[in-house]
């Protein structure tokens, strides 16, 4: 088992008088892929969210190498090493792709080093180079998830945090993200991913987390997972 | 001449106000709040040359700090709503600083007149230009220097990164955060920077009408301020100067032989424009093509 990256302890999140999180703890070991399923309004985003410091969590605690981070500005975030692919990609429309980029690094000062990033960006997606003057909004679903994906990693994460990176996606572009999942850990970035994709996610995560209104129900291995009643119900289909 | 001259100051300060509200609209706020910020900018620098007998420039630079002061701190509290609140909450803002001037008295006596602002009556005799012996060309010589001087720092801006997050607010709040933005400090900013702007404009429009009051920082002021940047597109701080060019120089003196026939035209005139370029004047395509005519000279030279 190797070391803890991130730890949630008892992290409450809500919006007003709605708690959309009531208290969830969990973590994600240095290296792996740790996946979070849960249906719709389970809460999954607002994590993530909260995680990356777009929403202040009401209590609890939030570590990423055992420094606390919960309730931090998100720059902080960014720039102690996590980085968030939002839900439903959420490029800048107006901006080029080189642009969007750019962004990604705006936590980061060292401009050389952004340049030598943006190119080794285009040397992996090189459809991102083809279009790198393109405005991102012009882009199919899959290159702007690619975009998505880059711009996060301009910012040099330690800890990926991807919020349903299949949504909406063919399946054939689908299998190229998970293909990109993987590749980017065995490079040695550790990702959270939030998936209702329960096959695909079953064949990379080295670790399941399930959420149900607010609250962690479930955790375990990928064997355990297919191993659970109310997984293989909900999310791979009864007849497995 | 002096009309014309007179007329390329009008079109300076409108362009210095458009510029105001064009700061603010990159990060996808439209604040009413200029034409108040613009009235403490006049009253202020008018005040300091008329009373304390200031330059003008540092009584320019004074009142554009206080209404970006007053922006910073209108900011904090006002950009916790978004959108059309924000929008509504700066309107009502930008009444009240209004009302304000229309309540403010202080008149002080110098030589057997009494001079300094006197509420609806206004502020008479900001004399600055005429004592000193500017002629209508030198005030317009002034003018259009701030305006480029102005434009070229916002064009520089523009094409740093301060620019480029400015942007990135605007397009999407949500992928602006997780990219690491601070949300707040990045409008707010946005705001003080505009409103330092208007009063800068402010200053200089106190100074060469000479005479001020409150009716001239209404919501007309306003509206004018957020039109120019929205209707000369938000590619460059030149789609908001080519649209001063328009509203203020074509539609309001060019069609002047129209007589009342020019308010109905103008209405019909803006719809139109912004159904033809609906980007606004520059939008993406006009700076693409500009861009590759310029690769292009610099390629063949």
């Amino acid at each position: 088992m190797s070391e803890t990256l991130l730890k949630v302890s008892d992290v409450a999140t809500a919006y007003g008088a709605i708690e959309a999180l009531k208290g969830v703890s969990l973590s994600a070991a240095d290296g792996e892929i740790t996946c979070l399923l849960g249906p719709n309004g389970a809460g999954k985003t607002t994590l993530m969210m909260t995680i990356a410091g777009i929403l202040k969590p009401r209590r609890g605690s939030i570590t990423l190498r055992g420094e606390e981070v919960a309730g931090r500005a998100p720059r902080h975030i960014v720039e102690r090493g996590i980085a968030l692919v939002p839900e439903n990609r959420l490029v800048f429309p107006d901006m080029t792709v080189e642009e969007n980029l750019r962004a990604g690094a705006f936590s980061r000062d060292d401009a050389a080093e952004i340049g030598r990033d943006v190119e080794a960006m285009f040397t992996r997606f090189p459809r991102l180079r083809e279009r790198s003057a393109q405005n991102a909004g012009t882009l199919s679903g899959g290159e702007q998830q690619m975009l998505a994906i880059s711009r996060a990693l301009m910012a040099r994460p330690k800890l990926l945090l991807m919020d349903e990176p299949s949504l909406g996606l063919a399946p054939l572009i689908v299998e190229d993200i998970f293909r990109i999942i993987r590749e980017l850990n065995a490079e040695g970035t550790t990702i959270f991913l939030v998936e209702q994709n329960a096959h695909m996610a079953l064949r990379i995560a080295n670790h399941f987390y399930l959420i149900e209104q607010g609250r962690v129900v479930f955790d375990g291995t990928p064997g355990e997972v297919e191993e659970e009643e109310i997984i293989k119900r909900a999310y791979l289909g009864t007849e497995v | 001449m002096d009309f014309i001259w007179g007329l390329v100051q009008i079109l300076g300060v409108h362009t210095i106000i458009g510029l105001s509200a064009y700061v603010i609209l990159l990060t996808g706020q439209v604040s009413m709040a200029q034409a108040g910020f613009c009235a403490i900018g006049a009253y202020i620098a008018g005040m300091l040359t008329v009373l304390a007998e200031w330059h003008i420039i540092p009584g320019m630079l004074v009142g554009g700090l206080a209404a970006g002061a007053l922006a910073c701190v209108v900011g904090f509290p006002a950009l916790r709503v978004k959108g059309l609140m924000f929008t509504v909450a700066t309107l009502a803002f930008g009444e009240f600083v209004r009302l304000f001037w229309f309540n403010f008295d202080y008149q002080i006596s110098r030589g057997g007149f009494e001079i300094g602002p006197l509420g609806g009556e206004g502020f008479r005799q900001i004399r600055f230009f005429p004592e000193n012996g500017w002629s209508t060309l030198e005030v317009a010589i002034f003018v259009w220097v701030w305006v480029i001087l102005i434009m070229a720092i916002l064009w520089w801006m523009d094409r740093s990164r301060i620019g480029a997050v400015l942007r990135a607010v605007g397009e999407d709040e949500l992928a602006a955060q997780s990219v690491g933005i601070n949300l707040t400090a990045v409008k707010v900013t946005a705001f003080t920077i505009g409103g330092f702007i208007a009063g800068l404009g402010g200053g200089i429009y106190a100074h060469y009408t000479t005479h001020v009051e409150h009716l001239n920082f209404g919501v007309l002021l306003a509206t004018f301020a957020i039109a120019y940047p929205i209707l000369g597109g938000l590619r460059t701080v030149v789609g908001t100067l080519l649209a001063v060019l328009f509203i203020q120089g074509v539609l309001v003196e060019g069609l002047r032989f129209l007589g009342d026939l020019r308010n109905i035209l103008f209405g019909a005139f803006i719809v139109l424009a912004m159904n033809l370029r609906p980007a606004g004047f520059i939008d993406a395509r006009v700076t693409r093509a500009l861009g590759r005519l310029f690769r292009a000279e610099r390629g063949g030279a």
